[in-house]
């Protein structure tokens, strides 16, 4: 389990959106581009890690109970998401580092993967 | 309780807004989070497919005290083979909708697995409709 600005620390992320939620935990995480496999996995109080940029990112989080993305290398959050993600509480991280280097990070640090 | 809303094909941009809905509904009717989930990420997964490959759809939600049933009609190309849509990894999705994150051939047999019955029926060259029940106690 680990904080979310602890997650924030560790990748170098800003966070977007859920500055509010800093203190709640993370218990797992998922690293995928594929929306139709992160709509597969069943676990709750998840941390998504994407590359993927776009409103489905974000609908993919609200309708999986997903809490956190990351979205890695920086990418360009829009305003539609944002606006989706502070709807519904979903804390967005940009973080500089690649999918590979921010999973070894957190995976190091503890963060259970799910499968 | 009942309510419907349109579905545009095509349109990624307004995609989950209905199962967005959906979700505020069931949370408002205190259903378990476990029973919202799982209707939630079946009808999102039909609503996709909607905007993936019909030209228009009409999603009509029922709830009564214990169940939920969704009915997803689109007038699109039909499903020709249903059962071979139901194969993990078959799909005719195009490369735009693989950009959105989708079209891996894993939706449909999502949905079974997100939905306590899953009806699907289709004509070709008419349209597909999906009807997804799921009860709110075991």
């Amino acid at each position: 389990m680990m904080k979310i600005k602890d997650v924030v620390a560790l990748l170098d992320g800003s966070v977007i959106t859920g500055i509010e939620n800093n203190e709640s935990s993370v218990d797992m995480a998922f690293a995928s581009d594929l929306m139709s496999d992160v709509l597969t996995v069943k676990t709750d109080n998840l941390l998504l890690l994407t590359g993927l940029v776009n409103v489905q990112a974000i609908r993919t989080a609200e309708m999986s109970d997903i809490t956190c993305v990351v979205f890695v290398r920086n990418k360009r959050v829009t305003e539609e998401m944002t606006t989706v993600a502070r709807e519904n509480r979903i804390t967005i991280i940009q973080s500089p580092y690649s999918m590979y280097k921010a999973s070894g990070i957190l995976f190091e640090a503890g963060i259970q993967p799910v499968y | 309780m009942h309510f419907e809303f349109k579905v545009e094909g095509g349109n990624f941009s307004r995609a989950g807004f209905p199962s967005s809905e959906v979700k505020k509904r069931l949370k408002q009717l205190n259903v378990d989070g476990s029973v919202i989930k799982r209707t939630v990420v079946a009808l999102y997964e039909a609503e996709v497919n909607i905007v993936a490959h019909a030209y228009s759809g009409v999603i009509s939600v029922d709830i009564d005290a214990g169940k939920i049933i969704i009915t997803l009609a689109d007038e699109g190309p039909g499903i020709p083979d249903i059962r071979k849509a139901m194969e993990i990894g078959y799909s005719t999705a195009t490369p735009e909708v693989r950009e959105m994150g989708f079209g891996a051939g894993m939706g449909l047999s999502n949905m079974n697995s997100n939905a306590d019955k899953l009806e699907i029926t289709s004509e070709v060259g008419k349209g597909t409709t999906v009807v997804i029940t799921n009860y709110f106690h075991e």
